[in-house]
C-alpha cells in the first residue's frame, strides 16, 4: 500500500497518519523556518513563523495535520517576508542583543533571522524595562530576551511537574513571571537538572558561570545550524 | 573617465570597529580607491560631510551630536548605509536605556567610590545625552543594512562591489551576523 503524500513547493512528501506538516517535512529533511515548535512537545501554534500556504490558506505548519493530496507551498516571496516581519517585531519586543549574550551561536531565533536573510529592525523599538533575576546561585534568568513561546512554563508544568514559570498579564503587558510569592527565581524549586533548563530557544534561561564556553565558530549553529540540522548538512554530519 | 563614487563614513555611538572590519578588506582597499573617493571620513580627517553618493553610518544615536551628524549624512548622500549592530539596534550604548539619564550621570560622576572631584560634566561644548539611545532608522530614512559586530569585511567588500557595479546589494551566506 503506497504511503500517503502531499507536495511541499511541488516536492511529493510521504507522511505517517497524524503527523503535522511541518513533522513530515522534518522526516523528509524539508526545512520549514520555526521558532516555538519542539520536537518533544505538542504544537503550541504561538509564534507563527512555520506558517505555510495549506491549499491557498495560511496554517501554521506545527498545528496542522498532513493529508493526504495537500499542496502546500512554503518557499515562497510572500511567506518569506510574512516571516521576516515576524522576527523583526520579536527582535524589537524584547531587548535582544546578541553582541553581548551567551546565548548567542545556539539561539533559534538569531539563526531564523540570518536564514531569512533578516538584515534590518524593520521597526521603532519598543526598549521595554524587565529587570533580570539572578537570585538563584546556579541560573540567571534574563526576561529581556522572553519571546513568550511558554516552552519553559510546559517544560516546567509537565515534564519537572513544578510549574515555576507562567505567563501574566495580556497583549502587549504579557509578559513571563517566576510562580513564587517573592517572584524570584530562588524561592522555587527550580533545578538545573529541570526540563525547563533546557528548552529556551533563545537567551532568557542561563546557566551561571557558563557563558561563552564554545568560541565562534565552534557554537552549537556554527557547527550546525536548525536548517542544516534538518537538511542533514550540518558539518557534523 | 567616469568620476568616482565620493563615500562618506562616521561612527557616531559607535566604537569604530565596524571601520576597523572595513579595513579588514586589506589589500581590496586598492582596487576599492580606483573607483571611490572618500569624502569625510576619519581616513581624510574632513569635519563635514559634502555632497557624496554613498555614506556608512556606525552607530547609534545617543547625543545632540550625534543627531546632528546623522541628518547631515542623510542630507548629503545619495545612499544611506546602517552599518553594524549599534546603528541597526543601539547595540551597546543602548544597554543604558532601561535606566534614568539623570541617576546614571549622578551615578558615574557622584556615587561611585575613589572619585576625587564629585561633579556632574556640564561644559556647554558637550553634546547633551537623549534619554534614550536609538538606531539611526527611527530618526532618518536608511537605504541598506550591514548587520553584525562587526559586520565582516567580506560583507562590506560584497556590498559595495554589488553597490558599485550597479547591482541590487545581496549579502552572501555567512556574511550576515548579529554578533
Amino acid at each position: 500500500m503506497t504511503r500517503p503524500t502531499f507536495t511541499l513547493d511541488g516536492v511529493a512528501i510521504s507522511f505517517d497518519e497524524g503527523q503535522t506538516i511541518i513533522e513530515a517535512a522534518r522526516k523528509a529533511g524539508v526545512f520549514i523556518p520555526f521558532l516555538c515548535a519542539h520536537p518533544e512537545f505538542p504544537a503550541h501554534g504561538s509564534c507563527r513563523v512555520c506558517t505555510v500556504l495549506v491549499n491557498g490558506r495560511a496554517m501554521a505548519s506545527c498545528t496542522t495535520k498532513a493529508a493526504d493530496g495537500q499542496v502546500v507551498e512554503s518557499n515562497t516571496a510572500a511567506l518569506t517576508r510574512d516571516r521576516q516581519a515576524l522576527v523583526q517585531m520579536l527582535f524589537v519586543e524584547g531587548n535582544h542583543f546578541c553582541p553581548g549574550c551567551e546565548k548567542s551561536g545556539a539561539c533559534t531565533l538569531q539563526s531564523l533571522g540570518k536564514d531569512l536573510a533578516v538584515t534590518s529592525a524593520g521597526f521603532a523599538h519598543e526598549s521595554p524595562t524587565r529587570p533580570v533575576d539572578a537570585s538563584h546561585p546556579d541560573i540567571l534568568l534574563d526576561f529581556n530576551r522572553c519571546i513568550l513561546c511558554e516552552l519553559c512554563v510546559r517544560a516546567s508544568s509537565d515534564v519537572d511537574k513544578k510549574d515555576v514559570f507562567a505567563l501574566s498579564g495580556r497583549g502587549l503587558d504579557k509578559h513571563l513571571i517566576v510562580n513564587a510569592e517573592s517572584g524570584r527565581l530562588a524561592d522555587t524549586g527550580m533545578a538545573t537538572t529541570d526540563k525547563a533548563m533546557s528548552v529556551c530557544p533563545v537567551g532568557v534561561i542561563l546557566w551561571k558561570r557558563r557563558g561563552f564556553a564554545d568560541p565562534i565558530g565552534k557554537r552549537p549553529h556554527d557547527v550546525e545550524s536548525p536548517r542544516q540540522r534538518v537538511e542533514g548538512k550540518g558539518k557534523t554530519s | 573617465m567616469t568620476a568616482k563614487v565620493r563615500v562618506a563614513t562616521t561612527s557616531l555611538a559607535g566604537c569604530f570597529g565596524c571601520h576597523m572590519s572595513f579595513l579588514d578588506i586589506d589589500e581590496r582597499i586598492l582596487p576599492l580607491l580606483d573607483k571611490v573617493t572618500f569624502d569625510r571620513s576619519p581616513l581624510t580627517d574632513l569635519k563635514h560631510a559634502g555632497p557624496c553618493d554613498v555614506g556608512l553610518v556606525e552607530g547609534g544615536v545617543c547625543n545632540e551630536d550625534n543627531l546632528h551628524v546623522l541628518r547631515e549624512f542623510r542630507k548629503q548622500c545619495k545612499v544611506l548605509v546602517a552599518v553594524g549592530a549599534c546603528a541597526i539596534n543601539g547595540g551597546l550604548p543602548a544597554q543604558r536605556n532601561q535606566f534614568d539619564v539623570g541617576d546614571l550621570l549622578r551615578h558615574v560622576y557622584f556615587e561611585e567610590p575613589g572619585l576625587t572631584r564629585r561633579v556632574v560634566p556640564d561644559d556647554p561644548e558637550l553634546p547633551a545625552l537623549f534619554d534614550k539611545v536609538r538606531p539611526i532608522h527611527e530618526l532618518v530614512k536608511v537605504d541598506y543594512f550591514l548587520p553584525g559586530c562587526p559586520p565582516p569585511a567580506d560583507a562590506f567588500w560584497a556590498f559595495l562591489s554589488d553597490l558599485l557595479e550597479g547591482r541590487d546589494p545581496r549579502l552572501p551566506p555567512g556574511a550576515i551576523r548579529y554578533d
